[in-house]
């Protein structure tokens, strides 16, 4: 098998990390190799973060380089065109709709960039999600993060993982119940 | 059992079960969770030094004491400890000690790149470079052993992406050793010239016994594949490499890598027909094989500035790229960080920024934010303690150049701690009148919340005395000092014009706790719980963009309609764009 690339982008608090963390547990139990690197230092102050998780059956190089990533999923929408270099020209781009407003787009300076996701649909394989609106419904926005993980699973075929169990060793108990909800929520809508 | 850890986990498990008996690091990206994961080992005493050289020189302590030790700290940490390290070089151990260096190519969040190998060869001490987290585990088990047998310091150098990447690591038991009784030994701890003078010539006898383990050890082993291309790598690099080439070429992976294994390098090279050295960072390894006859493509064609990737290997190497997508690079803006919204630092910059002819020497820490936009409040930037020492020398300059203008150095609690108090001392010794500003947000925040000095615990979770800065401030003999809550606008105000106007030193102390703190009990006596949230009437406010200057994230002014509308979730309520706004068009709601 070949190693598959999986990079994660988005903001400072967006609960990046705990996904990569139920990621790469599955992936291990999976019988995987697994190699996952993450950049936090300025991450706390609102900037641009991203992980990289790479399996297969004998990982080397813990990170990726452009033109590396089999899928790119990002949970804020500026962030996607920010980071598709990262993209194989036939990899997939999984995007959340949501539009977090960077420093200079609070500040009045520049307006936040309309049409990335039709401009990166043009280009490749893309999927939409308002990881948002599902987590919203289901009645908790902290979980938007497991909806995008459900969609990861599902776009990476690897919905054959006990993600349920991972997901009951990894979370408080009383919230395993929504987060199981937000990954099915996830998987279903892409 | 398996385990996925980082770099900095596999190191901390390392250090349990070689049976390190003492740990002490400051904090630095990014090697600070290595003695978090060490923290909770109650079989290890763990402790956060005010900086790395009382770090080094308590391990030091505690290696001569019998212990196993050790040490650990970011790239520029170790110029910090530099002067304890050389001479560790000299005298060796009684215990085993090891010492991290965890350095940054690439800068994700320091000030330079130092390739900090070059500080194992000049001060003649033993280095391994681990490349993945079950190398790193091993090697402090390994480095711990050297230590002992050949009576040397060991350097586990790392970096970012060793420190920060998980991997697979096979957890262990550990092995506990009793601390070794100590004997009092002149001839070798008292480093008195005379001491030296010969202890000189016993390091150069242990670093030839080093070059010899260095040709046996299985830390440097071969991987024979087709002999057309040799790569002889080390650390992540080795993996880079491995990623590029596969099993179409044959590789030295260097792991223990100060002495270098010059016999079996020379071994290899004559095997294969073209050789690599494949390093981040400096030559460090290709200017010892080169110096040693033998030719090698290495930093020709490969970049000694930024961090390696695989790409960059096979394009320098191969001259191959992969396809990639094609678009306007141009779209995304910039995501720069910011101060937290409620950040106490914002109060004391958004009024500082409002004084003219003024040179403000910053520092490291959260605050050197203040000056990015929008508060653009800061001059210069050169490392920890700077601040203060080079206001000193400026204002010197200025006042023989009879230039009148101020100088305002600035500084956080834990940098004040960590080497801000000499540079205090020089401005009362040989007078020079600067406003030191003292941010004292009750933790050190940049690195993720470590306690120190003065916030009343110790990183084991202890209750530690909390240090006074007012009480040292003027202990070091400044009279003019002002504690204030730098998100009262008035007060900040007061005060600075209060230390301008002075023609002696002065030190304002802005106390206020870090947005993201969790406080303690004393926290909330002294500080009160935190209640509300802010809330802009748009019907007042008059679109003037004031309350957006102060660049608190929670405020966004929306362009379409020219009003301010603050972000709920995000707001703490610290109050500082309320004292801002000229029409009061916010105020303070859920109190
Ligand atoms: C010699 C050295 N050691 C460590 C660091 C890493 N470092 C940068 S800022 C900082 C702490 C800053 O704490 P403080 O002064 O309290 O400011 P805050 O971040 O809380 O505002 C540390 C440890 C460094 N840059 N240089
Ligand atoms: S972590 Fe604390 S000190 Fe740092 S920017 Fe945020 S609020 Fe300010
Ligand atoms: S009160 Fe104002 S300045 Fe403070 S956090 Fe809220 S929006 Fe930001
Ligand atoms: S400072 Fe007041 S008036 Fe000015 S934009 Fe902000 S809320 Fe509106």
């Amino acid at each position: 098998m070949k190693i598959k690339n999986i990079l994660l982008v988005g903001v400072g608090g967006q609960g990046t990390i705990l996904v990569s963390k139920i990621l790469s547990t599955g992936l291990l139990q999976a019988g995987y190799d697994v190699k996952m690197s993450e950049i936090h230092g300025m991450a706390q102050r609102g900037g641009s973060v991203s992980t990289q998780v790479r399996y297969g059956e004998k990982v080397h190089s813990p990170i990726i380089g452009i033109g590396d990533a089999d899928i790119l999923v990002s949970f804020e929408t500026m962030e996607s065109i920010r980071w598709l270099e990262f993209l194989k020209p036939d990899g997939i781009a999984v995007i959340n709709e949501h539009e977090i407003p960077s420093a200079p787009i609070l500040s009045g300076k520049i307006a936040y960039p309309k049409g990335v996701i039709e401009a990166i649909s043009e280009k490749v394989n893309t999927k939409v999600i308002n990881a948002a609106e599902i987590s919203e419904k289901l009645g908790n926005t902290k979980v938007m993060n497991v909806v995008l993980l459900g969609a990861l699973i599902k776009s990476m075929n690897l919905t054959d993982i006990d993600w349920e169990s991972i997901i009951k060793d990894l979370v408080k108990d009383k919230f395993v119940e929504i987060n199981i909800k937000a990954l099915n929520a996830g998987m279903e809508a892409v | 059992m398996k385990k996925l850890l980082t770099g900095n986990e596999a190191i901390a498990l390392g250090a349990y079960e070689a049976g390190v008996h003492y740990a002490s690091a400051y904090p630095g990206t990014p090697s600070t969770e290595i003695l978090e994961n060490i923290a909770p080992y109650k079989e290890i005493v763990a402790e956060w030094a005010p900086n790395e050289k009382v770090a080094v020189e308590s391990a030091i302590g505690a290696c001569y004491a019998g212990a196993r030790s050790l040490t650990a700290m970011k790239h520029v940490g170790l110029n910090v400890a530099a002067d304890p390290f050389f001479t560790m070089g000299y005298t060796g151990v009684n215990g085993g000690m090891v010492l991290i260096s965890a350095d940054d190519p690439g800068m994700h969040s320091s000030q330079n790149e130092q390739d900090n190998r070059y500080y194992a060869r000049m001060a003649k001490v033993a280095m391994v470079e681990p490349a993945d987290s079950q190398e790193c585990k091993d090697m402090v088990i390994k480095a711990i052993e050297i230590s002992e047998k050949y009576d040397t310091l060991v350097m586990i150098r790392m970096t970012t992406r060793v420190c920060h990447s998980k991997s697979v690591v096979e957890v262990g038991e550990r092995t506990e050793v009793p601390i070794k009784p100590y004997k009092k030994d002149t001839s070798k701890y008292f480093i008195a010239p005379a001491v030296a003078k010969q202890l000189h010539l016993v390091v150069e006898r242990k670093l030839v016994e080093l070059e010899k383990f260095s040709n046996e050890t299985d830390l440097n082993f071969i991987e024979w594949n087709d002999k057309k291309i040799g790569v002889i790598s080390s650390g992540v690099a080795y993996n880079y490499a491995r990623e590029v080439f596969g099993d179409s070429a044959s590789y030295l992976k260097i792991g223990f890598s100060f002495p270098l294994p010059m016999e079996k390098i020379k071994k290899f090279a004559e095997e294969v027909q073209t050789l690599y050295v494949i390093e981040e960072l400096e030559p460090f390894m290709e200017e010892q094989i080169r110096a040693a006859g033998i030719n090698c493509i290495g930093k020709d064609k490969i970049p000694n500035t930024w961090e390696l990737n695989p790409d960059i290997v096979e394009k320098s190497l191969l001259g191959t790229q992969k396809p990639t997508i094609d678009y306007d690079k141009n779209v995304a803006v910039g995501r720069p960080p910011t101060l937290c919204a409620g950040c106490p630092h914002r109060g004391f910059f958004y009024e500082l920024s409002k004084r003219k002819n003024v040179m403000i020497t910053g520092d490291i820490g959260c605050y050197t934010l203040g000056g990015t936009e929008p508060l653009n409040a800061m001059d210069t930037v050169v490392c920890m303690g700077a601040s203060i020492s080079m206001a000193h020398g400026a204002k010197k300059v200025f006042e023989k150049n009879n230039d009148d203008k101020r100088l305002v150095a600035v500084i956080g609690d834990s940098t004040f701690f960590h080497s801000g108090m000499t540079s205090l001392l020089d401005v009362v010794y040989n007078k020079s009148n600067t406003v030191t500003c003292i941010l004292d947000n009750r933790i050190t925040a940049m690195t993720g919340h470590q306690e120190n000095p003065g916030t009343g615990f110790s990183l084991q979770g202890d209750e530690a005395q909390i240090t006074d800065i007012e009480t040292i401030v003027k202990a070091l003999g400044i009279k003019h000092v002002k504690t204030i809550n730098p998100l009262r606008r008035e007060a900040m105000k007061e005060a600075m014009d209060w230390a301008f106007a002075l023609n002696e030193p002065s030190v304002v102390i802005t106390r206020y706790p870090c947005a993201l703190k969790k406080y303690s009990e004393q926290d909330i006596e002294e500080f009160g719980p935190i209640q509300g949230i802010c809330e802009v009437d748009q019907e007042i406010c008059i679109g003037c963009k004031a309350c957006a200057r102060t660049g608190c994230p929670a405020i966004h002014f929306q362009h379409e309609i020219k009003k301010s509308y603050i972000n709920e979730a995000q707001c703490v309520g610290c109050e500082l764009c309320m004292q801002v706004c000229p029409v009061k068009a916010i105020s303070k709601v859920g109190v």
